[in-house]
């Protein structure tokens, strides 16, 4: 880290960075506050909701990818005894959509429908079992069209509209196009010019949870939807917008979260259409998907075909970068306006990049609609950058572990499109990750079939501006202090197991020097707890942690006010710690936590207070660069040891070793936790996962055909955690939810080639992949 | 009063309000150490039974056809995915996490510590698996504990820190070696 003194005015926030750990919590290796309820199955999941007089949604979905809907006859179904009520499309016409400039989604199909799977109508039925049964007896008569299926067929003019209002001349939602610096000079300048094109395939989530909704209606028209969502407050705006009710007259409560990894980032059909239903029939309605239906429902990895062209000099430094990408993203936008930027606003991280410049477009196909998952749009193209840096390395005969080293940014940089670098950890993340792998004395040298590989990545911790243009808080937290010494603390934020609650009781305890245990964290819900945009883009820990520290500021300036005229000191003498306020110099005089709590509530009345957190505006230089700046940046290495068998194609990853820079460490278990699951996730897509299709057919929508690593499959993960204290993050923290997995796939392929010898451009690496390659291989040397 | 005495679910149109009618059996067995006796459609699954007629909801819904594991109890100590399970078949007696005694603490605390349950969707019925696993062999090796977890999906964790957790009980129990250290 550079000197703070020399940091230039954007890298400055008031937020503890760097300082000690007073309270004696921060950086500790220990469990989550809330890690009990979920072991023991007492933590309670919507799905685990009962109301009195509650009835099932069940969903009547597309058979065909592309149509006109005809007629839909549901009088058999309405006629089956137990069935209660019905909807329909057309009784819910707002459009809405997280992403304001592309609202085009309605919560059941009107007039057409656009996917497989699309759903088109709502029983409610007394039991699921009856919903079921009433779905399939409802007749829809389609009028067939022509489907667009690839990105061929989405980028051609002649084809019809999938959004019949588009004014695009083809099937293409967003097409970002950026220049930087001058690419040709970059390009005339290079010693050595790579080019090729990658295709990295759709995925989906598969929480183990599905999605679902339970809406009760309450007097004078008011509604309480439990929603397993990440994203409580844009569910709460959508429900109201497409409902047509005020926002305060519906209360949003967010249980336990059973996983998300981007996949509860949209509001739902099941959201909108249970709390439509409760309102319809005047009881509860729940709606819970089915694991096939959740297949339908995706929000999943963008395919997406790439080409990539980079110059490089003979000591590895880049000239020039330039990048095109094409993202297949279903029938309806969800977040994928900020996909197109996001594949291509990452690239100038982490190396020294002058000249970039990309065009991205993200397509509409008549499929399930693509989403945000877990590295959002900056999965793809790390894969086919982290892919050129080692064909470059090798070319020119240069180690790729130094060479990336030596073309690392700095601390406080501002890149070539202006995104703006606080902390940098990335040399030590390689540096960690090549000792511990013994790379450099194993690359090129384990043997026939054996190989190893490294990849470096960068992401963003939360996004500078929100998704709708507002200069409210992104997110706030409350905190009430009661007399038993209990601190509660009210947080609009939704863990999904990330661990966000037990972040937030610890940078409270941390602040107040009591234990996390003794915060009550009370989140996601709308009339309790106040605003935070979600759990997406890595913002969490960042945003809602700065909020946190914040208002625990307010709380222990009160207390240690009090606190200072009991014990006849300054302020600024105090330590709060252990429980205690003590006088730094002299522990002896000190006051328990609880004693300190009474007296600032005598000096001061009921000890409440809040704090909120938006990003300093860092303006920059360019005025479209709107996605993409964060207010910091998360960097990651990772190498990858595998093995191939030659004879049947199969990859066995023997080891993997991760560093990530997260910032600050607050829970190293758990931030150890959310870089392993990255990993685990990023060896899915390596290896197994494709979201495949038989036209417009979702082919393998089950677990048993969707191959997801079980324990057998999962490798050994080797984890380093890197501390940058960074200057702007809640004590220095960034993130670790998202940025660990966008170097796992890269470090993969670019072990297989040191394996095969071969480039392989196309996840997942599957069996039958690697051995066509292999026996393609062995061919041409066989004629050559 | 036990808290499998709440009143049994309403009974449809037609329906005798004292015996079984239409495809309706009665269920009864030991779940948890308690003898339950209920009236259900003989088409009901074991976790469907446990979750709302017993309102025991630690066992979860993950894929419905015994592809996650996270639906997975003891019957007779032996693990069953009771999404697949007919509650009518079940002969023996039932565990769910909600039963879970002094025998898994040990596991549970491990869990814990090594925090091995993000979401904790699959984490009741991997505890289940592991109970299972520590009776038949208190001190498995690494082979034993993956092979135990095999049929467990987990989404989150990529099993590093459940393996940890697992490999801490077996230690406990007196293992010496494990095939893969720390």
């Amino acid at each position: 880290m550079s000197d703070p003194a020399e940091r230039p005015s954007w890298a400055v926030y008031p937020t503890h960075s760097g300082e000690p750990a007073e309270g004696g919590v921060l950086g500790r290796s220990e469990r989550k506050v809330d890690g009990l309820s979920r072991i023991t199955g007492a933590a309670q999941f919507t799905d685990d909701l009962v109301l009195p007089r509650m009835v099932h949604g069940k969903f009547v979905r597309s058979t065909l990818p592309h149509a006109w809907i005809v007629s839909i006859d549901m009088s058999a179904a309405m006629a089956l005894p137990g069935v209660v009520g019905v909807a329909i499309g057309p009784e819910l016409p707002k459009r809405y959509g997280v992403i304001p400039v592309a609202q085009d989604e309605t919560a059941m199909a009107i007039g057409k429908v656009r996917y497989i799977g699309e759903p088109i109508a709502c029983i409610a039925a007394v039991d699921e079992e009856t919903a079921h049964r009433a779905a399939r007896l409802v007749r829809v008569e389609y009028e067939p069209l022509t489907p667009i299926f690839t990105i061929e067929d989405a980028l051609d003019p002649s084809k019809p509209h999938i959004h019949e209002a588009s004014r695009k001349p083809s099937n293409i939602l967003r097409r970002v196009f950026q220049e930087y610096g001058d690419v040709q000079k970059g390009f005339a300048e290079a010693d050595l010019v790579v080019e090729d094109t990658y295709e990295y395939p759709g995925s989906t989530h598969v929480p183990l949870e599905a999605h679902v909704a339970l809406a009760c209606p309450e007097g004078h028209g008011k509604l309480v939807l439990w929603s397993s969502t990440q994203n409580p407050h844009y569910v709460h705006r959508d429900v109201a917008h497409v409902l047509g009710m005020r926002e305060q007259d519906i209360r949003l409560i967010k249980p336990t979260v059973g996983a998300g990894y981007g996949g509860k980032c949209d509001p739902f059909c099941t959201d909108i259409v249970a709390a439509h239903l409760a309102r319809k029939l005047g009881r509860p309605v729940k709606i819970a998907l089915e694991r096939e239906e959740v297949f339908y429902t995706h929000r999943g990895r963008h395919p997406a075909r790439m080409w990539l062209k980079m110059g490089f000099k003979k000591d590895g430094s880049i000239t020039a970068v330039d990048f095109k990408a094409w993202a297949e993203g279903g029938a309806y936008a969800s977040y994928g306006v900020v996909t197109s930027y996001y594949l291509g606003v990452f690239m100038p991280l982490p190396y020294t990049l002058e000249n970039y410049r990309f065009e991205s477009h993200r397509l509409y196909t008549n499929k399930p609609p693509c989403g945000p998952k877990r590295g959002h749009g900056a999965i793809q193209p790390r894969l086919a950058l982290e892919m050129h840096v080692d064909r470059a390395a090798l070319a020119l005969g240069l180690d790729p572990a130094a060479m990336r080293t030596a073309n690392c940014i700095e601390p406080d940089t501002e890149t070539c499109n202006g995104l703006k670098v606080t902390s940098v950890g990335m040399k030590e993340c390689i540096a960690a990750v090549v000792e511990a792998s013994g790379y450099a004395a194993k690359r090129g040298k384990l043997g026939p079939g054996k190989g190893i590989g490294l990849a470096a990545s960068a992401y963003m911790c939360g996004a500078l501006h929100p998704v709708y243009q507002n200069e409210l808080s992104q997110s706030s937290v409350q905190l009430k202090v009661d007399r038993s010494g209990e601190v509660t603390l009210f947080s609009g934020t939704a863990d999904c197991g990330q661990g966000s609650i037990h972040m937030l009781a610890a940078l409270c305890a941390e602040r107040l020097g009591i234990e996390p245990d003794d915060v009550r964290v009370i989140e996601g819900d709308t009339s309790l707890t106040p605003v935070d945009l979600g759990s997406y883009s890595s913002r969490v820990t960042f945003m809602a942690g700065n909020a946190c520290v914040a208002a625990a500021d307010k709380v222990r300036d009160k207390i240690a006010r009090a606190a200072a005229v009991k014990l006849g000191v300054e302020v600024g003498a105090l330590v709060f710690r252990g429980r205690q306020v003590y006088v730094d110099a002299a522990p002896e005089r000190a006051l328990t936590f609880v004693d300190a709590v009474w007296l600032a509530e005598e000096m001061f009345g009921p000890i409440g207070e809040v704090g909120g957190y938006k990003p300093h505006k860092i303006g920059s230089r360019f005025r479209r660069q709107s996605v993409g700046p964060s207010p910091a940046y998360s960097f990651t290495a990772q190498v990858a040891e595998v093995g191939v068998d030659v004879e049947t194609g199969v990859v066995t990853i023997e080891k993997i070793w991760v560093a990530h820079d997260c910032g600050r460490a607050i829970n190293r278990r758990v931030v150890e936790g959310q870089i392993e699951g990255c990993v685990y996730m990023g060896v899915g897509e390596a290896l197994y996962e494709e979201q495949r299709y038989r036209g417009g057919l979702m082919a393998v929508p089950s677990l048993l055909e969707y191959k997801v690593p079980t324990v057998h499959e999962t490798p050994e993960i080797c984890t380093f955690i890197v501390e940058t204290h960074d200057p702007n993050g809640p004590f220095g923290a960034k993130e670790a939810g998202e940025g660990p997995q966008l170097s796992t796939v890269p470090a993969i392929a670019n072990a297989l080639h040191d394996a095969t010898g071969l480039w392989f451009t196309k996840p997942p690496f599957t069996p039958d992949v690697v051995l066509a390659a292999l026996t393609t291989a062995r061919r041409r040397a066989g004629s050559a | 009063m036990s808290e499998f005495e709440s009143p049994a679910p309403e009974l449809g149109p037609g329906r005798a309000p004292d015996g079984p009618a239409g495809d309706e059996v009665i269920v009864n067995i030991d779940v948890n150490g308690e003898r339950v006796r209920r009236l259900c459609s003989a088409s009901r699954t074991l976790l469907d039974f446990l979750r709302e007629d017993l309102r025991l909801t630690g066992s979860k819904h993950g894929c419905d056809v015994g592809d996650c594991g996270a639906c997975t109890v003891l019957v007779d100590g032996v693990p069953r995915l009771s999404c697949i399970t007919l509650a009518v078949e079940v002969e023996g007696a039932v565990r769910t996490i909600e039963g879970c005694g002094p025998a898994e603490a040990p596991i549970i605390a491990a869990f814990d510590t090594h925090v091995a349950s993000q979401c904790g969707y699959c984490t009741p019925g991997i505890i289940l698996c592991l109970s299972h696993l520590y009776t038949e062999t208190p001190c498995p090796d690494d082979t034993a504990i993956r092979r135990a977890l095999g049929s467990n999906i987990c989404r989150c964790t990529g099993y590093t820190k459940i393996l940890a957790a697992a490999r801490q009980v077996a230690a406990a129990n007196g293992a010496t070696h494990t095939d893969e250290p720390e």
